[in-house]
């Protein structure tokens, strides 16, 4: 099969140096077809040398943090490149990990980073001692991980925590597309620093961050997905024509257009909405649960379409679409899954009452 | 690789939120003295000819056109705020929707301009109604199989044949139509057709009315029996309206009227449920809104890629494409939540009378304007299937 990777999209062709820079490491160390091809995994240790050395996975993080001081907008993008590209290093997860960290302001160390909890449903406790404590399931990448973000509840609110991977148990798994989920477990595990979070930093704000990093990688997967498909329909011959001069075939490649594009659209919206926001408002919200919303819905009717293109052969594990589009559904189950959001959102618009949802949809 | 889709995350700008405030305070006053009920999508008569002069003295109509034609200069991104008002008030339209958004764009664009000055401050003052005249009964989304002739006389055109499906005709004061001035060719079977500005309400054109399945009466049947159209109304290139047809596409399918068609019954339905709903009714209704804002966004950076020059016309085939499905689909998913809803909501009755209304209209909103199949064939030549 031909060596592919993806070149084209508006956030790429912005002069944007962040995107640019990873585009070329991933383009020369994150080829889908190679890394397919990899049983060994000996892709990885590059890759992820690559990206350290570039400063990519602390763009979040401001220089005196020991980061690269990139911008909100800037990492967005970045996170949209590697979902065309479908990067299974923990490039989102550090990202998210230093940004978290650097609302207390705690230094990010070198090396791979996660963050917990990575679901509204769980919970780390802080004790009176300064111990933290509690469950987090469904934690991307935690095995990979040399430290911990952690957003911690105490009697007096809410505290970010760094914590060092030796102090913790982790039981691992592996999520839809192969990639690390593991379930982690502190018990009375003392952080190697811990800040109260600013005021107003509350869990669903972390949970909010991590849904549009999740969009965003989903809205590049389904780039990537659309393009291969239509690369792939215009090669395949049957009934003696290729299969993208069946109309049948071209209104499925329509349709994933249209779900890749309202992910694109919903994605980058969201990561608009708070690279410019002041706080996590009400029109925020809107912004980043619409997005993990519209994108995981995208995730599985795009995903589904490209696959039917594909036919067999994209059913093969030799073949990189699964890549893209197990991944995408993944991503979907972390930060709150679309249902989750779904009813959050609901209760947010009825308690704002009727004669408030045009003005709330039609407030940017 | 594949044409890459954009959809920058435009905002409107500070301007826009000063107008939505002096549009919504018009609207109120509107309906406090009884003009419309923002309640009642599903009134009789839906022609409102003072309401259409009001709005035409706002400055709200043509209000991106040049100021020596009435207009205003002002911003798409304006306009498009003017017309997503509207829409949500469910405010009646009629009158000067179509001219506004579709005919005045084309006269400016090819009409002389001795007619450029009749017509277009008319428009702008809301005195005008226009029709479009595309389909025929043998020719609907295969718009260059049109058979209407428009035969050269002396200083014009003779006009014989039938439009069909002819929204507003029965009011409109002109139409914007197209007629076979010549045959196909071998090589282009586009070509032959020519775009002209017709004058209703005169000897020769007979509109009948077709009753639709939701029991209004808003298209008709347009009958032309050796009409006289005069030379100063052929629009553009004769035999090349082909070429002509693209552009308008891009403002005609990526407006807020493609998505919100039934908005009405999604807010009835947040107001029947309260302030707390059930798990079930809060996941649909997020999800219902998620939907709705990604649309929206979508269909505001269309508005924002126009206005600074660009062609959307893929992206405004999409957002046409899942706008109108999901407003089709939305009347049945509100029916489904609208089952759990208490006895004893007060706006019960409302909801149920909008949704038998909604439900009636749904099927016609992936075919007014472009079918579904039309569009997904434009998105995939875009992909470069076709």
């Amino acid at each position: 099969m031909r060596q592919w990777y993806n070149t084209g999209n508006a956030v790429a062709e912005s002069d944007n140096i962040v995107v640019e820079t990873a585009e070329k490491i991933f383009a020369d160390l994150a080829d889908p077809q190679e890394i397919n091809n990899d049983k060994k995994d000996a892709w990885r240790a590059p890759l992820w040398q690559a990206l350290s050395e570039a400063g990519l996975p602390l763009s979040w993080v401001p220089d005196d943090l020991g980061g690269s001081g990139a911008s909100l907008a800037d990492g967005f993008a970045l996170l949209n490149a590697a979902g065309r590209f479908a990067i299974a290093v923990p490039l989102a997860e550090t990202m998210l990990a230093g940004w978290l960290l650097a609302q207390a302001k705690i230094a990010s160390p070198e090396g791979e980073m996660t963050v917990l909890p990575a679901s509204p449903k769980d919970r780390i406790a802080l004790d009176a001692d300064g111990a933290l404590s509690g469950r987090a399931r469904g934690v991307p990448f935690a095995k990979a991980a040399k430290h911990f973000a952690v957003l911690a509840h105490g009697k007096d609110g809410v505290s970010i925590a760094l914590v060092d991977a030796t102090r913790v148990r982790i039981e691992p798994g592996l999520n839809v597309g192969y990639d690390h989920s593991d379930t982690v477990t502190l018990d009375k595990v003392q952080p190697v620093a811990i800040k109260s979070a600013p005021k107003g930093f509350e869990p669903t704000t972390l949970m909010l961050m991590g849904g549009v990093a999740r969009s965003l990688q989903i809205a590049g997967a389904l780039e990537a997905m659309l393009d291969i498909s239509v690369r792939y329909s215009n090669e395949r011959v049957a009934f003696e024509k290729k299969i993208s001069k069946f109309q049948a075939v071209q209104h499925n490649l329509a349709r994933l257009a249209g779900e890749s594009a309202a992910a694109l659209a919903a994605a980058t919206s969201a990561a608009d909405a708070i690279a410019s926001a002041k706080s996590f408002d009400d029109e925020v919200y809107l912004e980043a649960a619409s997005a993990k919303i519209r994108c995981a819905e995208a995730a599985e009717k795009g995903g589904a379409i490209a696959h039917q293109v594909h036919g067999a052969i994209g059913f093969t594990i030799e073949h990189i679409l699964h890549r893209y589009s197990l991944r995408a559904l993944a991503w979907r189950d972390d930060f709150g899954s679309e249902s989750h959001w779904a009813v959050e959102l609901g209760r947010l618009v009825a308690n704002r009452g009727a004669d408030e949802l045009w003005p709330l949809v039609a407030s940017r | 690789m594949t044409a890459a889709l954009r959809f920058d995350p435009i905002r409107l700008p500070e301007e826009c939120e000063q107008l939505r405030k002096e549009v919504r305070a018009f609207l109120a006053e509107e309906i406090a003295a009884g003009t419309f009920d923002p309640h009642k999508p599903n009134r009789e008569d839906t022609d409102a000819p003072e309401f259409s002069r009001r709005v035409g003295a706002k400055g709200w109509l043509g209000m991106t056109w040049p100021k020596k034609y009435g207009g205003q200069e002002r911003s798409f991104l304006e306009r498009y705020v003017v017309t997503e008002e509207m829409r949500v008030a469910n405010a009646p339209t009629r009158r000067f929707f179509v001219a506004d958004r579709q005919s005045g764009p084309v006269l400016l664009k090819y009409a002389p301009e001795h007619i450029k000055m009749d017509i277009l401050p008319r428009i702008c003052r809301g005195e005008i109604c226009f029709a479009i005249g595309m389909s025929e009964p043998n020719s609907g989304s295969d718009l260059f199989a049109a058979k209407t002739r428009a035969t050269k006389t002396d200083g014009g055109y003779l006009i014989n044949g039938t439009k069909i499906w002819t929204s507003s005709a029965h009011i409109a004061d002109y139409m914007i139509a197209i007629f076979r001035t010549s045959q196909p060719t071998k090589e282009n079977r586009r070509h032959g057709l020519t775009q002209f500005l017709v004058k209703m309400k005169q000897p020769g054109i007979q509109v009948n009315p077709i009753g639709q399945i939701t029991g209004q009466y808003e298209f008709n049947e347009v009958v032309f029996t050796d009409f006289f159209v005069p030379d100063d109304h052929v629009l553009g290139e004769v035999d090349g309206a082909w070429k002509q047809a693209t552009s308008e596409l891009a403002y005609e399918r990526s407006g807020p009227e493609r998505f919100l068609e039934t908005y009405y019954v999604l807010t009835e339905l947040v107001r029947a449920v309260g302030s707390n709903p059930d798990t079930r009714s809060a996941e649909g209704i997020g999800r219902l809104v998620a939907q709705l804002h990604t649309m929206r966004r979508m269909s505001v950076s269309v508005a924002g890629m126009l206005q600074a020059g660009m062609e959307p016309v893929v992206e405004a085939s999409i957002v046409k494409d899942i706008g109108t499905v999901w407003e089709q689909q939305l009347p049945h998913r509100v029916r489904d939540l609208a089952a759990f809803v208490e006895e004893t909501a007060t706006n019960r009755e409302t909801l149920e009378r909008q949704l038998d209304f909604a439900i009636k209209t749904a099927p016609k909103l992936t075919i007014q304007g472009g079918t579904t199949e039309v569009l997904r064939g434009i998105i995939a030549r875009g992909l470069g299937l076709r």
